[in-house]
């Protein structure tokens, strides 16, 4: 039996996880800027959290411990859920949501590799359906805080829940621009006078569109690394402006600008570093834009329509249990076959 | 920039808009080629002592000729081809027919084969040699010609050049297409064989351009060879032959697939249940069409082929190597392996296959040879889990999706691997080498592939039987029943013999109805015993032919167990 090909040119799994995280490194930057190096803490909790259970889980299976752990997948998980949380959420919101993620999601269904569902949003949906209140508060940017919380005091915040003397916890949090938006839409106001206050920015939320940016720039460089195609990001964004563009050309009192949707909440991050997720996507050319299309639209539909604010992890899940269907639709033509 | 360049290169390819001059997906590897092109094409010693399998070719075994202890010449046909698909053995040199015995061959398998171990006497002498004056002969003439030519593909393929000629009368085969591409990295041969001996390459392209009545002739060489690029073109522009035409393609393996590189040229998709004949296309290897010009202008029958000697030896390079010769005395010319050397690879490291042993010999399908070290091909790291990035579809230039394929072969779902036309798979190796996860795809498909074979067979030869039985049976029952009608009819005559004098109507009503119920009975137990032997549908097997599928189940489980210990070895999930 011949063992051919004996030549490989790929990258392993973990330098694959290694460039991912690279490419997250702008976004931690900007988070660090906008909010504070409290972002740091919670990173390095869900690590410590996700290496630790990963290795439990391997063992409790009987899987080789050092190469998966080195895949660096667990680590990735980790780090997408801590940035999808608000910054400065409490330890234990974190390690639950890690652990719900890596153990619950990913080992319980088979490790690397067989989990259906992303293991980040599953651990996202679990924390924002359990802890709404605590999920949905988030703090203010540092410019807009009232008052400025040093890295000691984040610390302390995360640890501790408690604030510096005198500090209340409205001075250093706010609504986000996507919830003040759907809060005061209810209340019959108009969309341009609600964009003014202080929470906007030019595109999105003040402050929190340089993550954005930082997202967009990271997601570019997968792109040249070849570690992402091209289908997923283009689809997911395109559809989501075309369908916010098609609502607020209707009525611009009512729907918030397609640019507005592109740069709130976790569209971009969604974009480049969530609905790629390999082991929980579909893999064909075309299921990958029904796919990416599917939750462009359920995202836009929740975050209207819904009772969230943000539509993306929900999104994600729902069109997860529909990869295996549209793998098998999407199938491409086989060389020499007429279909 | 590189960025934006990157997306609409990936926009092109998922679409299959890739232009006609690529092969879709494909890979890059380090080529490899400068190596052994440095030096030209020599020659090697006399080898003492030549072992020749008889199985160097796609099809039948070939009728030895010889016996033990027979001189015979060089170019002495020893074997002839045997049946519709075979090709013919020559003496590579004059000598004595030592044995014919089994003999390792190099083959992926490692097990041995029929072979014809030939001693030289040093002399070289020619047999006799006609030339053939293939201008004023008929096809047919000349297919019959071709048949004891012992020409095969020699690409790589080893199918027999003479089937490959005769062509479907209701086809007009438009475009004779040259595989100049050679594709896998380190392969030379071909690159030097166009440098060194173009214009007789094409005297070989005029005869089978006129075998086959082709217009034209289009000549695929990848644009790595731009030294032998430029020699076919110089020996275009002085040969007579019309329409011929050096097309320059990009280096992409594996552009040298004949499929891919018929499209390339072409821009024509041969349909997967078609021959590229079916759309008046056919596709020579250079080195083939030398060896026809070789044939019918001198005589020659196939006795030697260039082989490339490279990886890590002293000094690589190409030889013209008699069939026969064993790879140590290849291995010895080249300087000998450096240190570190712990493998041998025949064919290039995409599509090769480790050798069972240096002494096999040298045969028509071997166009490389590889030493082999680790710091050249590292032992592949454990595999890990696939975990669907898809890299392997997106180079796949049969456009499979590799990772379902993956996923059906290893748990044993052939059916849905088969759907999912893991019969178009060309085992280029493409997906392994772009897998993240180091997953030896390619084994898992051959593996697939070759258990749907082998129950496909065993369902045929199982309906066979059955068939077989269910006729004999059938007939065993209308014999008794013919038998039983004629007893009847014999009773019923010599009833009315008897009847004669009484004119009765029914002498006898009691003794027909007696005769019935024998006859019914009769029926019954032959539908009896029919539904007794119905399940066992291989009874009336001969016992050679028994023998010989015990042989077949014996050695197919043996190969299901080697890749199956394989394949869980490499992977850790199955590590229980």
């Amino acid at each position: 039996m011949s063992r051919s090909p004996y030549l490989s040119s790929a990258p392993s799994v973990s330098v694959i996880m290694v460039k991912v995280m690279l490419a997250l490194i702008p976004a931690i930057a900007a988070y660090v800027w906008v909010y504070g190096a409290g972002i740091l803490v919670t990173l390095a909790l869900a690590s410590t959290t996700a290496l630790a259970a990963e290795a439990l889980m391997l063992k409790l299976r009987n899987r080789p411990i050092k190469p998966f752990l080195m895949d660096g997948s667990a680590l990735l998980t980790a780090w997408l859920l801590a940035l999808s949380l608000p910054p400065l959420a409490p330890w234990w919101l974190v390690v639950v949501g890690t652990l719900f993620a890596i153990v619950i999601a990913k080992h319980l269904y088979g490790g690397l590799g067989y989990n259906p569902f992303n293991p980040a949003m599953v651990g996202y949906a679990v924390l924002l359906i359990s802890f709404p209140v605590i999920m949905t508060h988030w703090p203010a940017p540092l410019e807009l805080a009232q008052a400025k919380l040093s890295f000691a005091e984040q610390y302390q915040f995360i640890f501790g829940a408690s604030l510096p003397n005198g500090v209340q916890v409205d001075a250093i949090s706010m609504a986000t621009p996507l919830d003040y938006l759907k809060t005061q839409l209810t209340l019959h106001h108009q969309v341009q006078d609600i964009t003014t206050a202080s929470q906007f920015g030019a595109f999105g939320a003040k402050g929190g569109e340089l993550v954005v940016w930082a997202y967009l720039l990271g997601g570019l460089y997968l792109l040249q690394q070849r570690l992402i195609t091209w289908h997923l990001p283009t689809a997911f964004l395109g559809a989501l402006a075309l369908m916010a563009g098609a609502f607020y050309l209707v009525d611009a009192n009512q729907f918030a600008s397609p640019v507005f949707h592109l740069f709130t909440g976790a569209s971009m991050l969604g974009a480049f570093f969530i609905i790629t997720d390999p082991v929980s996507g579909p893999t064909t050319p075309k299921g990958k834009l029904i796919f990416a299309v599917g939750i462009a639209v359920l995202t836009y539909l929740i975050r209207v329509y819904g009772g969230y604010p943000d539509g993306v992890a929900f999104s994600v899940l729902l069109m997860n249990m529909c990869v295996p269907l549209i793998d098998a639709w999407t199938q491409p033509r086989v060389f020499g076959h007429s279909k | 920039m590189n960025a934006l360049l990157n997306i609409v290169h990936q926009v092109k390819n998922s679409f299959g808009l890739s232009a006609n001059n690529t092969v879709r997906g494909g890979v890059h590897p380090a080529e490899h080629k400068q190596e052994s092109t440095t030096l030209a094409i020599g020659s090697l010693a006399l080898s003492k002592r030549l072992v020749l399998p008889l199985r160097q070719h796609v099809g039948n075994l070939p009728k030895v000729l010889v016996t033990v202890g027979q001189h015979v010449l060089k170019g002495q046909l020893l074997a002839e081809a045997e049946g519709n698909i075979s090709a013919a053995i020559h003496a590579p040199t004059s000598g004595v027919v030592l044995a014919i015995e089994d003999a390792l061959i190099p083959h992926p398998s490692g097990l041995p084969d029929q072979c014809i171990v030939l001693e030289s006497d040093g002399q070289d002498t020619w047999g006799e040699r006609v030339a053939i004056d293939w201008r004023h002969l008929d096809q047919p003439t000349l297919l019959a010609a071709l048949r004891n030519s012992g020409i095969v593909g020699l690409g790589g393929a080893a199918f027999p050049t003479q089937i490959k000629l005769r062509t479907n009368p209701k086809v007009q085969i438009k475009t004779l297409v040259v595989n100049a591409a050679e594709c896998e990295p380190y392969i030379t041969c071909d690159d030097m064989l166009m440098r060194e001996r173009a214009a007789d390459i094409l005297k070989g392209v005029e005869i089978a351009q006129y075998l086959l009545g082709a217009e034209e002739c289009l000549i695929g060489i990848e644009d790595n060879k731009p030294e032998a690029a430029e020699a076919m073109r110089q020996a275009c522009a002085n040969s007579a032959v019309k329409n011929l035409q050096v097309i320059v393609v990009p280096t992409q393996y594996p552009s040298g697939d004949a499929r891919q590189l018929i499209r390339l040229l072409t821009g024509m998709e041969v349909p997967n249940d078609k021959r590229s004949t079916d759309v008046g296309v056919q596709c020579f290897n250079v080195a083939t069409l030398l060896a026809l010009h070789r044939y019918f202008d001198f005589g020659e029958p196939s006795l030697s082929r260039i082989v490339t000697m490279t990886g890590n030896v002293r000094t690589p390079r190409n030889y013209e190597v008699l069939f026969g010769t064993p790879v140590t005395d290849l291995i010895a010319a080249a300087g000998g392996a450096l240190d570190q050397t712990d493998d041998y690879i025949m064919g290039g490291p995409m599509m090769g296959f480790s050798l069972p042993s240096v002494d096999v010999p040298i045969t028509k399908a071997a166009n490389c040879i590889i030493a082999s070290a680790p710091q050249l091909f590292a032992p592949p790291p454990p595999a890990m889990p696939c975990i669907r990035c898809a890299r392997c579809a997106d180079v796949c230039p049969v456009s499979l999706q590799p990772q379902e394929l993956y996923w059906f072969s290893k748990s044993s779902n052939l059916e849905k691997a088969r759907d999912y036309k893991l019969f178009d798979c060309i085992e280029c190796g493409c997906c392994t080498y772009a897998c993240p996860s180091n997953i030896p795809l390619v084994q898992y498909y051959r593996f697939a592939k070759s258990e749907i074979i082998a129950q496909d067979r065993a369902k045929e030869a199982a309906d066979l039987a059955r068939e077989r039985n269910e006729f004999r049976l059938m007939r065993i029952e209308r014999e008794k029943q013919e038998r039983a009608q004629k007893h009847a009819q014999k009773a019923v005559g010599a009833q009315t013999e008897a009847a004669k004098e009484v004119p009765a109507v029914s002498a006898n009503p009691e003794a027909d109805a007696a005769k019935k119920a024998a006859i019914a009975a009769a029926i019954e137990r032959a539908k009896a015993q029919k539904a007794a032997a119905a399940p066992q549908n291989i009874d009336k097997v001969e016992p050679a032919v028994q023998a010989e599928i015990e042989k077949i189940d014996a050695r197919r489980d043996a190969a299901k167990q080697a890749v199956q210990a394989q394949l869980f070895e490499s992977d850790p999930q199955d590590n229980k």
